[in-house]
């Protein structure tokens, strides 16, 4: 039940509201998608019984796009990156990057396609015997760049995640977010035109999660790399995504711009992802719940105050969060009405009036209440 | 209590103890690593996975470990005439070790490339390296100081398998001992080549210790 019209639908545009993202969406879609899945399934084999690990899994990634995947562990989605770049080779289904089936290639071919993708690891992968300028080199001389011009761009790399000062570290003597600097040095060094992270800050801390997802999102932005980003935790896909992809059990459950799937959730694993785990509705007893979101205007006003004072029924904030979505704050709160359908009734058209998106917040399936 | 023909005796042994090591050391190292990087790239998780190549060369390398060294050293005679042209001194007892230590290098050299984190192989297949890029510019480098530290547990082993040698016409103190000790009964003579192996295994040791440790970069 969407209260809100026009252009005020939070859902109606990207999360970024400046011009220049405005055009580059525009162009995104005039253009064919830099990456393309079709039909994507992988099985693998244990024993005598077949698993899918991925299924029917259809995906496109326009040029310039943060992509995120979303999805709990064993939801498939390193498998799903790694397809992309044949690291696991599908099953079934195809993967086109530029246009170009990435499946059908020879070893060589597969191997010059594979400098245009970097990657990004959860735990680094950097070469432990060499020193953090020379990991940078690496993909450089796999390519067979010269030592000079090889050591002359990795510098530049450095510098640009701003590791200059510790080239001559080995990577035992960075810390965990330098470690991952210095592989996105190595991932960009070969000038890529997209980039795959798989859980790339996944095992640092808070802080320099944020300082890494900044990094990341000024490289888009600069660079334009398009880039493809893995993981479990709904705050990346807040603070880096433009898209995402909601990955259950091998499947894609959900796909859409972040705030849509915000604002929107369609399945229920996208509702469990945007509201905490004790939230679910199935685990919340109480009857009459409804989920109020505001945006960056309306968070600057005391709505739910305005809202008891003129109807001048009283409601119970059950759970209530803000969050820097695409640069914008965004709230969402879980409200318990009055059961009585009247009152309640009287908050829902006070809240249709002043265009605050406000829904009913229950189980996938149940059954709608049927006193309002 | 030892003269200086006795002083020669050893000196000449030392020498012909180490150059029997180090030959052997040597190119047991060169055709283990070409079996390790076989076992290494075929295994079923390997880059290129060949089973049948993998499963043959794999009880090859068990077989000759199987066989105890004294044996396999009469058992490759012919060979070792054909290759050398004789069955006695340094340079034929090289042969034998070198099938003896080869399968055992292989496998150690094996257990250190094991040992590199699949992760990194994976970041180097995912930047468009070669199955040969990966083994020279990955596998071996990133293993280096596994390999070291291997290196001198391979000599040390071949070492004393020299010795044994000595039984069968091989050189070095190993004969030494058998000769003059064992056969003449000078316990000094014999007590002399035990210390000096001693001391050997020590140096091949703490050399082999030294240079893994300065090799590696993971600890500093």
């Amino acid at each position: 039940m969407d209260t809100r019209g026009g252009s005020a639908d939070p859902a109606a545009g990207p999360a970024q509201d400046c011009m220049t993202d405005r055009i580059h969406e525009r162009a995104r879609e005039a253009e064919p998608p830099i990456i393309e899945i079709r039909g994507l399934g992988k099985k693998f084999h244990t024993g005598k019984t077949e698993v899918y690990a991925l299924r029917d899994i259809n995906l496109s990634i326009a040029r310039g796009e943060i992509y995120g995947i979303i999805g709990r562990s064993g939801a498939g989605k390193s498998t799903l990156v790694r397809c992309i770049n044949m690291l696991e080779p599908p099953t079934e289904g195809k993967v086109f990057f530029e246009g170009q089936d990435v499946g059908s290639l020879s070893k060589a071919q597969l191997n010059i396609v594979r400098r245009s993708m970097g990657m990004i690891f959860q735990q680094f992968n950097l070469l432990m015997q060499r020193t953090a300028l020379d990991n940078v080199c690496f993909p450089l001389e796999l390519a067979g760049m010269s030592r000079d011009k090889a050591r002359a761009r990795s510098m530049e790399m450095l510098e640009l995640v701003g590791l200059a000062a510790r080239a001559k570290s080995y990577p035992a003597q960075l810390s965990g977010g330098q470690k991952q600097r210095v592989a996105i040095a190595r991932a960009l060094a070969p000038s890529p035109k997209a980039l795959l992270c798989d859980e790339a800050t996944s095992a640092l801390d808070p802080e320099t999660t944020d300082s890494i997802l900044a990094l990341l999102r000024s490289i888009n932005r600069e660079m334009g790399i398009t880039a493809v980003v893995i993981t479990h935790e709904m705050d990346v896909i807040e603070k880096l995504c433009h898209k995402v992809a909601i990955i259950s059990k091998g499947v894609i459950a959900e796909t859409g711009p972040v705030n849509q799937v915000f604002f929107h959730p369609k399945s229920e694993i996208a509702r469990r992802l945007v509201v905490p785990e004790a939230l679910h509705p199935d685990k919340m007893t109480v009857p009459c719940l409804y989920r109020l979101i505001f945006d960056g205007q309306s968070s600057y006003e005391p709505v739910l105050a305005n809202l008891v004072l003129a109807c001048g029924q009283p409601v119970n904030v059950m759970y209530a969060s803000t969050r820097d979505l695409g640069g914008k704050a965004f709230g969402q709160m879980v409200l318990q009405l009055p059961e009585d359908p009247a009152a309640r009734r009287k908050i829902l058209d006070y809240a249709a009036e002043n265009l605050i998106y406000i829904e009913e917040y229950r189980r996938e399936g149940a059954k709608e209440d049927s006193r309002v | 209590m030892f003269n200086q023909a006795m002083m020669e005796l050893l000196w000449e042994g030392t020498v012909d103890t180490l150059y029997m090591t180090l030959a052997s050391t040597f190119f047991a190292y060169v055709f283990g690593m070409m079996m390790a990087l076989v076992l290494v790239v075929t295994r079923s998780n390997g880059l290129r996975p060949q089973p049948v190549v993998f499963r043959v060369l794999d009880i090859l390398v068990n077989l000759t470990r199987s066989v105890p060294f004294l044996i396999l050293m009469i058992a490759v005679i012919p060979f070792t005439r054909w290759l050398v042209g004789t069955t006695i001194g340094n340079n034929a007892t090289v042969v034998p070790l070198v099938i003896a230590a080869a399968p055992f290098v292989a496998r150690l050299i094996e257990q250190s490339l094991l040992e590199v984190d699949r992760g990194v192989i994976e970041a180097a297949q995912s930047m468009g390296a070669s199955t040969w890029q990966i083994l020279y510019k990955v596998y071996i480098p990133e293993a280096m100081p596994s390999l070291i530290n291997g290196s001198a547990i391979a000599a040390t082993t071949i070492l004393g398998y020299s010795a044994m040698s000595g039984a069968v016409g091989g050189g070095g103190l190993g004969k030494l001992a058998i000769m003059y000790g064992y056969n003449r009964y000078q316990t000094e003579m014999m007590f002399a080549t035990v210390v000096l192996l001693i001391v050997i295994v020590q140096l091949l040791q703490s050399l082999g210790d030294w240079a893994t440790h300065r090799s590696d970069k993971r600890g500093s």
